[in-house]
């Protein structure tokens, strides 16, 4: 907070200096600009510092993990522990798992969402703009008003311990508000006539989103498809309520169950392994996709 | 954009075909708008509206999952005020909203700001700041549970080179919700960051240039045109901050597990609501008092987003109000 003081307070005395405004105004915005560039690059290094410690810790084995002050770089660097944790844990099948989850769960959602965008942005119907606004609506409904319902629900379908929990609902439009919100105002941008000059061609509302919103709208579903393929791939509370059986958790509970592995011996740097391999691919996807992403933040206004 | 200049002049060419057209497609129409929407409508049925009324009748019954729903009117509600852990609950995650969000705002807006200074390289920026956002829950929690680690952890490390004290953080129930301040802080600044950046990038340039013709200053600048005009953002995250703080499960449930599945830290200084919440439901079977509790925290939200649009009223600047 002190650095908000001393940002502000250096143009500020500058500016509250006499003399004319001209010979004020470029020295004064020079200091904002270096000042902006000091504290965003101080203040990122210690947003980065985690990602340096993550990495660092999960090159280490017990031997020089717990130093004091730490080896920043390990030496000799432990390359095993990527694959120690194959025998640490079931590994590849948590993998398979979380993969599994994530491909289904997302493409319901990318579907679905783009199926009921197009109907409230493209189709007139009876009850669309009630219908829009209950979708949004949802938004505030916290997920803990529905879920002991919908896990009774699951078990009387004896559905718990599968992947079904984890994937159908988002078939059906689970968690979907903010991306058909998304898509909706995406497609509204498209002019109207392309419909209608299709239309008299003779296409019906499937060919017109196939052939022609679709192929128009491919930033604005590579957003949702991002975010949606985030979401189920951090999930941790979905697969810690529905799956209880070892062979079928995720990444993100095999993290946690070696965490709790740690009594007899310490394994700070396998779990440092395993989160590198989980965090990677999100940071990958992020760089590959980030233009798009960003744009789709600020559109929505989601955090992810 | 050749495609959509031929069609508009084809649109314009055939306006009685059209009109006539869409009139005989009307039906046509409507039941593709419900064919495409049956889904999401369903879902909205099945995974929403249901649960939603049943948990509303579950919290007037103890039920234990393995027996019948018995009724008991308000008990489950009343019972709440005499139970300490709930109580507790409560405090906490109070605690962890007034030093979470003002925190987490204020830093947001202040990176957002130097961003906006038309700094080079600000997607490189943008980037960095945003990254924590990204890293998964479960990994976070056993990144930071190792970063806070009293003897060996970064953290400590970094305070006890500077001379700084370096306590507990896992360990000293005072220290619990303060680290998972911090923790928040470093998963939440990137959404806050950018929302707020995105903001800044829609203000119209023209009212700085007028008040620095009047020779107002930075601050003033930022006093009577950055605050007001951004003050429906700063509503906007102040709302999901409050909805959001009430919501922390993952990371309190994960950096503890190792000491206990569903632990909240030492003398559960870490039990927030979600987390009591989550114990009643799926650890004790308490079903009904969960379904209390989950009524309870809707109702909050609920009332916390109504006070706060009608708060909003009075001090949120909106553009199109100012003729007013």
């Amino acid at each position: 907070m002190a650095t908000t003081t001393a940002q502000q307070g250096g143009p500020l005395a500058a500016d509250m200096g006499q003399g004319p405004r001209t010979s004020r105004r470029r020295p004064s915005s020079r200091i904002r600009t270096v000042l902006a560039y000091v504290l965003l690059t101080g203040g990122g290094l210690v947003m980065l510092l985690p990602f340096a410690w993550l990495v660092s810790s999960s090159l280490k084995g017990p031997e020089n993990i717990f130093t004091v002050p730490p080896e920043w770089i390990p030496e000799p660097m432990r390359w095993r522990n990527f694959t120690d944790v194959l025998s640490a844990l079931p590994f590849l099948r948590y993998l398979e798992n979380t993969l599994v989850i994530t491909f289904v769960a997302a493409t319901g959602q990318v579907v679905t969402s783009v199926l009921c965008a197009f109907a409230f942005s493209r189709l007139r119907w009876p009850g669309r703009d009630v219908l829009f606004a209950i979708v949004l609506a949802t938004l505030m409904v916290p997920y803990t008003v529905t879920l002991i319902p919908t896990f009774i629900l699951f078990k009387s379908l004896n559905w718990l311990d599968t992947f079904l929990p984890l994937t159908v609902p988002y078939w059906f439009g689970a968690g979907s508000a903010f991306f058909i919100f998304l898509l909706r105002q995406f497609f509204r941008t498209l002019p109207m006539e392309l419909d209608e000059a299709a239309r008299i061609d003779g296409a019906g509302p499937w060919v017109i989103l196939t052939q022609i919103i679709l192929p128009l709208s491919r930033p604005a579903i590579a957003v949702v498809s991002v975010f949606a393929f985030l979401s189920h791939w951090n999930d941790f509370f979905g697969p810690l309520v529905y799956l209880t059986s070892e062979s079928k958790w995720t990444l993100a509970l095999g993290i946690s169950a070696l965490q709790g592995l740690q009594w007899g011996r310490d394994m700070t740097h396998l779990v440092m392994a395993v989160s590198v391999i989980m965090v990677a691919p999100v940071v990958v996807l992020f760089f590959l996709a980030q233009k798009t992403f960003i744009r789709g933040i600020v559109l929505t206004g989601l955090k992810a | 954009m050749l495609s959509s200049r031929q069609a508009s002049s084809a649109g314009a060419g055939t306006q009685s075909v059209r009109a006539s057209r869409r009139r005989r497609r009307w039906g046509h129409e409507t039941l593709h708008g419900y064919l495409f929407a049956a889904p999401v409508i369903l879902g909205l049925l099945i995974f929403t509206a249901y649960p939603i009324i049943f948990t509303f009748y579950l919290s007037f019954t103890e039920y234990k999952i393995v027996d019948v729903p018995r009724f008991v009117g308000l008990r489950n509600y009343v019972a709440m005020f005499s139970d300490e852990l709930f109580l507790k609950s409560l405090s906490a995650t109070i605690y962890y909203s007034v030093l979470a969000i003002p925190l987490t705002l204020a830093t947001g807006f202040m990176v957002a700001i130097l961003m906006n200074q038309k700094v080079r390289g600000i997607a490189v920026y943008r980037t960095i700041w945003y990254l924590p956002t990204l890293v998964p829950a479960a990994a976070a929690a056993a990144l930071w549970r190792w970063i806070l680690n009293r003897d060996f952890g970064l953290l400590n490390n970094l305070l006890g080179s500077l001379g700084l004290p370096t306590p507990g953080w896992l360990i000293e129930p005072g220290l619990t919700i303060p680290a998972l301040v911090l923790v928040g802080l470093w998963m939440g600044l990137g959404g806050t960051m950018l929302v707020f950046l995105a903001g800044l990038q829609g203000l119209p340039q023209q009212l700085y240039e007028a008040a620095e013709i009047d020779g107002a200053g930075t601050f003033g600048q930022f006093r009577h045109i950055t605050v007001p005009m951004m003050s429906p953002i700063i509503f906007y995250n102040l709302v999901l901050g409050i909805i959001g703080s009430f919501q922390v499960f993952t990371i309190v449930y994960l950096i503890y597990t190792p000491t206990g599945t569903g632990s909240a830290g030492p003398e559960d200084s870490g039990l927030m609501y979600m987390v009591f919440l989550y114990r009643n439901a799926f650890q004790y079977f308490n079903v009904g008092y969960a379904a209390a509790l989950s009524w309870l925290l809707f109702l909050v939200i609920v009332g916390l987003t109504a006070v706060m649009f009608r708060l909003q009223r009075r001090w949120v600047y909106y553009e199109t109000e100012r003729g007013r």
